[in-house]
């Protein structure tokens, strides 16, 4: 079956520079921090925004690791220089490491949500210096499988790419001019040699994308999904996965006791009164 | 008759009264300005949409300092406001309050309020219970708020009560992203309803939709004038503030109905009969009754019984006996 992902770039670029120009200045702001990693998302954010609120009211903060492949640091600067975008590198060795001294033992997953949590900090510590919002870059593929740090990458104050698959990603960043060779890339976390998403996730983004749109947007039963041509065992890995990071989309559970409690009977928009 | 209507394609501040009141005043200017007889304001302009927990908070009652201030503003040009009504008994409705001259000459209470995907309105809203058209110095028009024109019944009703021009409030979220095509997908279907509503009753449709995102949600904007003969008279921008104008000539009311008396041919007995046989008992599939057979049991049709008619009364309906008569009803 042909599944066909809607990706009207137009429209899309129309909708999101909107949005972020909205909801930052509501707020009484004009300006974001946003962390860039040489990736396609961050680079796609960043450029977003340049278009929304001027390209001095943006900051790309990149945030290397000793162990980051320069390659990221390299494409990082390509955005800062194809958007004219402010820009600072702060390197989280020293941090990252006087910690993991206390621990030598930690595996990957440890280091690489300990450089993602240090990163948010380094970002929300900017925001505040510089009077701006912190401008996020999870995708939906990425939102759904639970492919990111709580409180590390996932956090944000305003996130133009949420409800963006990785593959319209793709397509946007291409019409709205990241460097081709951001585009072109294997994504990749970076927190270790060779280590590629679709090497860690098990199948391409492509594939995934696919079976998300109809699962997630065209509400697809299971038989429907197998009829349309999925494997039993793709669509069940996957709907284990969007299952068992929910928690990661939501905020934590707060015992009730009172009668009116936050976010359960204490209702109201983020945008209360704005 | 011909008068000028114009749109007030605005983006309120969400549950802030004040300021959204000193936008109204600032569009309500621009519109003795630019000569405009009627002014539409968007659906819960006045409060915002996703209002929540603060329903209780914005509601007016029609008694309100805020309402006095509106009544005096409509002694320059009449408009329709979007706001939080609050009734004597302590309801809130999503209501739609049209000013004339210094008065309220009509309130609409949304009848149809979305309780599903990205919707809560039944969980704050009180439901409105009539739709009615009304006599405006413009001559007879209806104020529907925008879910109520997804039932289509709602214009219906309005069209066979008189309305030359409906009036739509509306307050909706853009989605759904189609390849090659300007607007979202949203957008395109009520562009199609608008004009097929505007055609189809011979009446110009007057839709206002606000802009501006809340908590990400983003409004689409578009509004628009259309004619009976569905042309689009004025049209607003997609997703950005706007203020356009258009004139209403009630001539061409009489002449598309002149060339199409749709109206004046609609059976309004046959629709009302049809109706309550289906309220008595609402179609069931032979499948839903647990039917094995896909045999079709003829209608046996009649006139509805009057008033002492039982509710469920079976023998005049089409509808299928329950389960255990099957085979008894299948012999005669």
């Amino acid at each position: 079956m042909m599944v066909q992902i809607p990706t009207n770039v137009t429209l899309l670029r129309q909708i999101l520079v909107s949005f972020i120009r909205n909801e930052v200045e509501k707020v009484g702001v004009h300006r974001v921090v946003v962390g860039l990693s040489g990736g396609v998302d961050s680079g796609l954010s960043a450029m977003l925004a340049a278009e929304a609120l001027g390209p001095r009211n943006v900051m790309g903060i990149m945030m290397p690791y000793k162990s980051s492949n320069p390659e990221s640091l390299a494409h990082a600067e390509l955005v800062v220089r194809k958007s004219s975008i402010e820009s600072l590198t702060v390197d989280i060795t020293p941090q990252i490491d006087a910690y993991f001294e206390r621990f030598p033992d930690a595996d990957q997953k440890r280091r690489g949500n300990k450089m993602a949590r240090e990163r948010m900090t380094i970002l929300y510590d900017h925001s505040a210096r510089w009077n701006a919002l912190v401008l996020g870059t999870s995708n939906k593929t990425e939102l759904l499988l639970g492919y990111g740090t709580l409180y590390g990458d996932m956090a944000s104050a305003i996130n133009p790419l949420g409800d963006l698959y990785k593959t319209q990603i793709w397509a946007l960043a291409e019409a709205v001019g990241v460097p081709e060779v951001i585009v072109q890339k294997q994504p990749s976390a970076d927190l270790w040699a060779g280590q590629t998403d679709e090497g860690e996730l098990g199948f391409s983004y492509r594939e995934v994308d696919k079976l998300l749109y109809l699962m997630v947007d065209e509400r697809y039963s299971r038989p429907e999904l197998v009829t349309a041509g999925f494997p039993e065992k793709f669509i069940d890995e996957v709907t284990l996965r969007i299952m068992n990071s929910q928690f990661k989309r939501r905020l934590p559970v707060i015992a009730k006791v009172s009668q009116r409690t936050i976010d359960r009977d204490f209702r109201y928009a983020r945008d209360w009164g704005k | 008759m011909t008068f000028k209507v114009a749109i007030a394609q605005i983006n309120p501040r969400l549950g802030d009264l004040q300021s959204n009141l000193a936008l109204y005043e600032e569009k309500i200017h621009r519109g003795v300005k630019e000569k405009a007889d009627l002014l539409l304001f968007p659906e819960l302009s006045l409060t915002g949409y996703f209002l929540r927990d603060m329903v209780p908070n914005v509601a007016l009652k029609l008694s309100a300092p805020e309402i006095k201030e509106l009544k005096k503003l409509s002694r320059e040009v009449s408009f329709v406001a979007g706001l939080v009504e609050e009734s004597s008994d302590y309801r809130f409705y999503n209501a739609a309050v049209y000013f004339e001259d210094g008065e309220i000459r009509h309130v609409h209470r949304k009848v149809y309020l979305p309780t599903y995907g990205m919707f809560d309105e039944q969980r704050y809203f009180a439901r409105g219970d009539r739709v009615r058209a009304f006599d405006s110095k413009f001559g007879r028009i209806a104020v529907l708020i925008c879910e109520d024109l997804w039932h289509p019944s709602t214009v219906y009703l309005a069209a066979l009560d008189g309305a030359a021009a409906i009036l739509c409030p509306s307050a909706s979220p853009l989605r759904g992203i189609t390849d090659q095509q300007v607007q979202d997908d949203n957008a395109r279907y009520w562009e199609l309803i608008n004009g097929a509503y505007a055609e189809t009753y011979g009446l110009f449709v007057i839709y206002g939709n606000r802009v501006g995102f809340e908590d990400g949600v983003g409004f689409w904007g578009g509004s628009e004038l259309l004619d009976p003969a569905g042309r689009r008279i004025a049209k607003a921008k997609y997703y950005d503030e706007d203020f356009v104008i258009g004139e209403v000539n009630l001539e061409v009311v009489r002449r598309k109905r002149t060339m199409a008396p749709l109206l004046r041919d609609e059976d309004l007995d046959l629709t009302i009969n049809e109706l309550m046989r289906i309220r008595e008992r609402p179609f069931q599939t032979r499948k839903d009754q647990g039917f094995k057979s896909s045999k079709v049991q003829k209608f046996k049709g009649s006139r509805v019984r009057g008033k002492k008619g039982k509710r469920h009364g079976s023998t005049a309906l089409s509808g299928s006996p329950p389960k255990g008569q099957a085979k008894g009803k299948k012999k005669r």
